[in-house]
C-alpha cells in the first residue's frame, strides 16, 4: 500500500487516497448479486464500481451504509467497509460515523421507502445539518422488497395490491424536498445513463457535505417502465432538461424547447419554439438562493415531464461534522484533559 | 446571652415552594454546607414536570429534602423533621408527611385569603390551630428580605426573590452550617450581575442573623461530622456520576466517546454534562430523536467510538430495533435509561423501576442484552465503567437501569485515585484471522474468541479486512448472509451462551448475625430504603439477610443458590413485581414481593414493617 495521497477533493479532505491502480473489480465481492433479473439497480452497481477507482480513496476508507428494502442490498456488493442496517435509519447511523471518522469517505444508499417515508425524519434532519455523506436514493416509486405496495413517490392514483381502487395521497418530489430541507447539493440521474450518472457521482464525491442524489431506476417486475419516457430514444429529449452548469437551459429534439422565467410569477416554465437568448435561463448550480434551484425541480409534473437531470444545486456551507470536531479541537487547544480535575470538580472536603 | 445548642445525631429536612422560588438550589446549597462539614448525607429533590406550573397551586409545588447525620446513612429519610414552606401551597402538599412534632418554618407573606382558597384551605392554617401539634415558625420571609436588601435599590419583587436564600440562612444558622461556600457559590454565580450576587448574600446573611437575635428562635442544632472512611469526598448525583463515569471509561478504554441523545427527563442531564467536557475527546450529539440518537451512537461504534446514548422509557422502546441490530451486530452500545414512572408520559419527574422487563426482553427476536443497575447516586460512576468493560469485552449492547431517584438524589463520594480505575482499553482486529480454501490470508468478522464468545472489532479504514455486516443473519464465522436452518439455531444459541457466559462477580449477602432466615433482595435505586429498614429490624433483636444485585443479567452465578440458603426471600420493587417474576422462573423459588409504584422511594419504616411481618412468617398486610 502506498502512501496517503492528497485527493484534492473538498468532500474527501482527510481521507487518505492511495496512487495504487485499482479496477472496478477491486469494489466487487464474492456474494450472489440477489436482485432480480434486469432490475435497474444492476446498472447503479456497475456504474459505482466502475466510478470509485477514478475517486483514487483507499478501499478501506470507503464505508456503504444503508436502511432496508431492495437498493439496501447494495453494501453486501461493495468490497469496502460495509453495513446493512435498520429501516429508514442509515443516514443516522452515517452520521455518528461520519461525525467520529474524518477519514472516512461515508455513503449512505437507500430507496424512495427507505428514504422519504419510514427514514423521513433522519433525512431531512441530515440535510439540514449538512452532515459530510454522500446519499444515493434509488427511486423507483414503488416498494419492491414487499411485493409492489406503492411508495410515498407513486403517482396519486397508482392501483397496487394496497391501494386496490388507486392511491390517494400525492407524492414528495425527492429534490423538492431536499431543497426545503437545506440541502447543499442535490442532483438527479437516471440508472441507464451511465456516463450522466457517473458525472453526477463524481460531483456529489466532491462536495463537503450532504449530497442527495436521486437515481430513477427502474423496477422492471413491479412498476416496469416508470421512467420510459426519460429513456426512450424518441421521447427522451423532450422530457428531460440536462441541467450543465453555466450553459442555457434549451433542450427537446432540435432544441425547441426552452426554460424561461415567468415575469409574473417569478416561477420557471418551459415554452416551445424560438426564444430570445436573453429570456431562456442560463443555469446555475451554485446560486445560494434555493429558489431557483427549487423553481427548477418544479417543472416535473406527475408522469416526470419535464425531468431536470443533473445537479439542481451544490453551494457551500459548513459541515455539521467538520463544526463538531472544530469545537473539539478548540476545546482540547485551551487545556489538556485532566480526569482528577474533573472527578473532584470545585466543591470537595476531605476526611481523615 | 449565646444561645442554647443542642446535639442531634441526625435530622431530615425538607424545604419546599413554588417551582420558581429556588428550592432545588436552596437544597443544594444546604447539602453542599452539610458536606463541606463532615456530614453523612442523601437528598431526595422532588418537582413537577411542569416547568412553572400555575404559582401557588398544589401541582406548582417543587421541594427538595436532605438527610444528614453524624453517622452512615441510607436514605433522604422518611418524613422530615423540620419542613420550610414557602407558600400555602407547599405547607398544604407537605404538612401530611410530618411527624407529629416536627418544626414547621413558614413564609407567612402570602397567607392572604386568595392564596388559601386556591388550596383548599378554608381558614389560614397558621391561625386556626390545625398546626398545633407542631412547633410553627410564622415568619414573613419575604417582608423580612425585601427589608434587609432595601439600600440595594431592586425592585420589591427582585428582592423578594431573593427569599429563599433568606431561609438558607436562618437555616444554616439554626444547623450551624459553615456559610463561606454558599457566599463564594453566590459570588461566581452572579459574577456578570454583582447587584445580584450582593443582594443574595445579604438575604442569605440577614437570614442567619434572623436567627441569631431574634427570640422567636431560641435554640440551635448540632449535628457533628460522620466518620466516614478517609479521603476526598464530593457530593454527587446519580446523572453526575453516570457522565463522569462515561468519561472516565473512555478514557481508560483509550476510545473517543460519542453520545447520542434526544432530550428526555429525566435524563437530559446526561447530556448536558457531557457536552461540557470537548477537552476528553467527548462528541455529544442531539439527535432529531431518539431512533437517531442510538443509531448515530452505533455509527459511532462501528467506527472504533464508545457508543452511548441516554435516555428514560418511552425513548427505550423507540431505541429498541437499534439496540437488536446491535445485538446481531455485536458491537458495543451503552444505553442508558433514566427509569421514570410509566407507561407512557406518566409521572416524568417520578422514579420506578418498571422498565426491568422492557429491557431483559423488550425486543424482537431473540435478542439477549446484558442489564446492570446501579444502587445509589455515587455507584453511576462505577457502573458506567461496568457498562464500558462489558460493552467492549463481548461486543453488545449494555442497558443501564439508573432511575429519577438516583439521578437527582446525591450522597458522598468517596473520589476514587485515577490511577487505581480498571483498565479497559480495547484491542481492534488488524490482521486477517483466517485463510480460505486456497491459502489466502482474509477476515471473518463472526469468528469468535473462543473464552468470551465475542467476535472481532475491525473498524472502518483497516487495510485488508473491509467486511460488510447487517441485520440479515449471518453465517457462523465468516459472516455472509446466511438463510440456514441449522445455522440461525447456531448462532442464535451462539449469541444468548455469550451473554449467559459474561462474568459477573458473585452476589453477596450481609447478614451480620449469620443466622437469619429472611432474605431481602433488591435491585437499584431501592438499595437506600432496604438497608435502612434491614438495620432498624436487627437493632430490634431481628435477623435479616440483604443482597442487592447490580447485574440482572446474566444473574450472578450464585444466585440461585443464595436464594435457596433462605427460609424466605422478600423483594420490594418499585413496579409489579418484575424480578421476583425472573427470580421465580428461573429459580422456581416462591419469592415475596413487596411492590409499590407511588413514584416516590421506599421509606425506611415502611421496609421496616415489611420485614417485620416476613421475619415474623406473616405474609405482610400490605402486599
Amino acid at each position: 500500500m502506498s502512501d496517503s495521497v492528497d485527493l484534492g477533493m473538498p468532500g474527501l479532505a482527510g481521507v487518505p487516497g492511495t496512487d495504487v491502480k485499482q479496477t472496478a473489480k477491486d469494489f466487487k465481492t464474492d456474494q450472489e448479486v440477489r436482485w432480480c433479473p434486469g432490475c435497474g439497480d444492476y446498472a447503479v452497481l456497475a456504474a459505482v464500481q466502475g466510478f470509485m477507482p477514478e475517486l483514487g480513496v483507499r478501499r478501506e476508507n470507503i464505508v456503504m451504509i444503508s436502511g432496508i428494502g431492495c437498493s439496501s442490498r447494495f453494501p453486501y456488493y461493495m468490497n469496502t467497509y460495509g453495513m446493512h442496517s435498520i429501516h429508514g435509519r442509515a443516514p443516522a447511523i452515517a452520521t455518528g460515523l461520519a461525525a467520529t471518522r474524518p477519514d472516512l469517505s461515508v455513503w449512505v444508499v437507500t430507496g424512495d421507502g427507505d428514504a422519504l417515508s419510514i427514514g423521513g425524519n433522519h433525512l431531512i434532519h441530515t440535510l439540514r445539518r449538512n452532515v459530510n455523506l454522500k446519499i444515493l436514493l434509488f427511486n423507483n416509486r414503488i416498494y419492491g422488497l414487499t411485493k409492489g405496495q406503492y411508495s410515498p413517490t407513486s403517482e396519486v392514483g397508482k392501483v397496487t395490491k394496497s391501494t386496490p381502487l388507486g392511491s390517494l395521497d400525492g407524492p414528495f418530489n425527492p429534490v423538492s424536498l431536499a431543497l426545503g430541507a437545506e440541502a447543499t447539493f442535490v442532483a438527479r440521474a437516471i440508472d441507464s445513463d451511465r456516463k450522466q450518472l457517473t458525472s453526477v457521482l463524481r460531483a456529489a464525491a466532491e462536495h463537503r457535505g450532504t449530497a442527495l442524489v436521486e437515481i430513477y431506476q427502474n423496477c422492471n417486475i413491479f412498476n416496469d417502465d416508470a421512467f420510459e419516457l426519460l429513456k426512450n430514444p424518441e421521447t427522451r429529449d423532450d422530457w428531460t432538461i440536462r441541467l450543465e452548469h453555466g450553459e442555457p437551459l434549451r433542450f427537446g429534439q432540435d432544441k425547441s424547447k426552452a426554460v424561461v422565467r415567468d415575469r409574473a410569477t417569478g416561477s420557471l416554465r418551459v415554452i416551445e419554439g424560438a426564444s430570445d437568448d436573453a429570456d431562456v435561463v442560463v443555469h446555475d448550480a451554485h446560486v445560494q438562493d434555493p429558489t431557483y434551484a427549487f423553481a427548477l425541480s418544479r417543472l416535473s409534473g406527475s408522469d416526470l415531464r419535464y425531468a431536470p437531470i443533473g445537479v439542481f444545486r451544490s453551494v457551500e456551507r459548513p459541515t455539521y461534522d467538520d463544526e463538531l470536531r472544530a469545537q473539539l479541537a478548540t476545546a482540547r487547544s485551551k487545556a489538556e484533559p485532566d480526569l482528577t480535575g474533573l472527578l473532584h470538580g470545585s466543591d470537595t472536603w476531605t476526611v481523615g | 446571652m449565646p444561645k442554647q445548642v443542642e446535639q442531634r445525631d441526625r435530622v431530615v429536612i425538607r424545604f419546599a415552594g413554588d417551582s420558581g422560588d429556588g428550592m432545588q438550589l436552596t437544597g443544594d446549597r444546604f447539602t453542599q454546607e452539610s458536606a463541606a462539614f463532615g456530614n453523612d448525607l442523601s437528598t431526595f429533590p422532588n418537582f413537577p414536570a411542569e416547568i412553572r406550573a400555575p404559582a401557588g397551586t398544589l401541582p406548582g409545588v417543587s421541594s427538595f429534602q436532605l438527610h444528614f447525620a453524624d453517622h452512615d446513612i441510607m436514605t433522604a429519610g422518611d418524613a422530615p423533621d423540620v419542613l420550610v414552606a414557602m407558600n400555602p401551597a407547599a405547607l398544604k402538599a407537605n404538612a401530611g408527611d410530618l411527624p407529629r412534632g416536627a418544626t414547621i418554618i413558614v413564609d407567612n407573606h402570602d397567607f392572604t385569603k386568595r392564596a388559601l382558597t386556591k388550596v383548599g384551605y378554608a381558614d389560614s392554617p397558621l391561625e386556626d390551630g390545625s398546626l398545633a401539634d407542631y412547633n410553627l415558625h410564622s415568619v414573613d420571609l419575604t417582608g423580612l428580605t425585601t427589608t434587609a436588601l432595601e439600600s440595594f435599590g431592586l425592585g420589591r419583587k427582585e428582592s423578594a426573590r431573593a427569599k429563599n436564600m433568606f431561609a438558607l440562612g436562618l437555616l444554616s444558622w439554626m444547623y450551624n452550617r459553615p456559610v463561606e461556600g454558599t457566599i463564594r457559590f453566590l459570588q461566581t454565580k452572579f459574577a456578570s450581575k454583582p447587584e445580584i450576587a450582593g443582594a443574595n448574600v445579604a438575604a442569605f446573611r440577614a437570614g442567619w442573623n434572623y436567627g441569631e437575635t431574634t427570640e422567636a428562635f431560641a435554640v440551635s442544632y448540632e449535628v457533628k461530622p460522620a466518620p466516614l472512611p478517609a479521603g476526598t469526598y464530593r457530593n454527587i448525583s446519580g446523572n453526575m456520576a453516570l457522565s463522569l463515569g462515561l468519561i472516565a471509561a473512555a478514557q481508560q478504554a483509550k476510545l473517543p466517546l460519542f453520545l447520542g441523545a434526544y432530550p428526555i427527563t429525566p435524563a437530559s442531564d446526561i447530556l448536558h454534562e457531557l457536552a461540557k467536557h470537548k477537552r476528553f475527546g467527548v462528541t455529544t450529539f442531539q439527535a432529531e430523536d431518539e431512533i437517531a440518537g442510538a443509531g448515530a451512537a452505533l455509527g459511532a461504534s462501528f467506527g472504533g467510538a464508545l457508543g452511548v446514548t441516554t435516555t428514560a422509557g418511552p425513548g427505550v422502546a423507540l431505541k429498541s430495533e437499534t439496540v437488536s441490530l446491535a445485538a446481531t451486530l455485536e458491537l458495543p452500545l451503552v444505553l442508558i435509561d433514566v427509569q421514570r414512572a410509566g407507561p407512557s408520559t406518566g409521572m416524568p419527574t417520578k422514579p420506578e423501576q418498571a422498565d426491568l422487563l422492557l429491557a431483559m426482553g423488550g425486543r424482537h427476536g431473540e435478542s439477549p442484552v446484558p442489564v446492570i443497575a446501579p444502587c445509589s447516586p455515587a455507584d453511576c460512576f462505577d457502573i458506567a465503567l461496568e457498562a464500558v468493560r462489558i460493552a467492549t469485552t463481548y461486543r453488545t449492547p449494555v442497558y443501564v437501569l439508573s432511575d429519577g431517584y438516583l439521578a437527582n438524589g446525591s450522597e458522598p463520594w468517596l473520589l476514587p485515585a485515577v490511577d487505581e480505575l480498571p483498565d479497559l482499553q480495547v484491542e481492534f482486529t488488524t490482521e486477517p484471522n483466517h485463510a480460505d480454501e486456497n491459502g489466502t490470508p482474509e477476515f471473518w468478522p463472526y469468528l469468535r474468541d473462543p473464552e468470551t464468545l465475542a467476535r472481532p472489532w475491525a473498524v472502518p479504514g483497516t487495510p485488508g479486512l473491509e467486511h460488510r455486516i447487517g441485520g440479515i443473519e449471518k453465517a457462523d464465522g465468516s459472516g455472509d448472509i446466511s438463510y440456514d436452518a441449522d445455522n440461525h439455531d447456531f448462532m442464535v444459541r451462539t449469541r444468548q451462551a455469550k451473554i449467559d457466559g459474561i462474568t459477573v462477580p458473585a452476589l453477596t449477602v450481609d447478614d451480620p448475625s449469620g443466622k437469619a432466615e429472611v432474605l431481602v433482595l433488591g435491585w437499584g435505586s431501592t438499595y437506600g430504603p432496604i438497608g435502612a429498614a434491614a438495620r432498624r429490624v436487627r437493632r430490634k433483636g431481628m435477623a435479616v439477610a440483604q443482597a442487592h444485585l447490580r447485574h440482572l443479567n446474566p444473574l450472578p452465578a450464585n444466585t440461585g443458590e443464595v436464594l435457596r440458603s433462605y427460609q424466605r426471600v422478600v423483594v420490594p420493587e418499585m413496579n409489579l413485581g418484575q424480578l421476583a417474576g425472573m427470580l421465580r422462573g428461573k429459580y422456581l423459588v416462591d419469592v415475596i414481593g413487596y411492590n409499590r409504584v407511588r413514584g416516590l422511594p421506599f421509606r425506611a419504616e415502611e421496609l421496616e414493617g415489611v420485614l417485620e411481618h416476613v421475619i415474623r412468617g406473616e405474609v405482610p398486610a400490605n402486599v
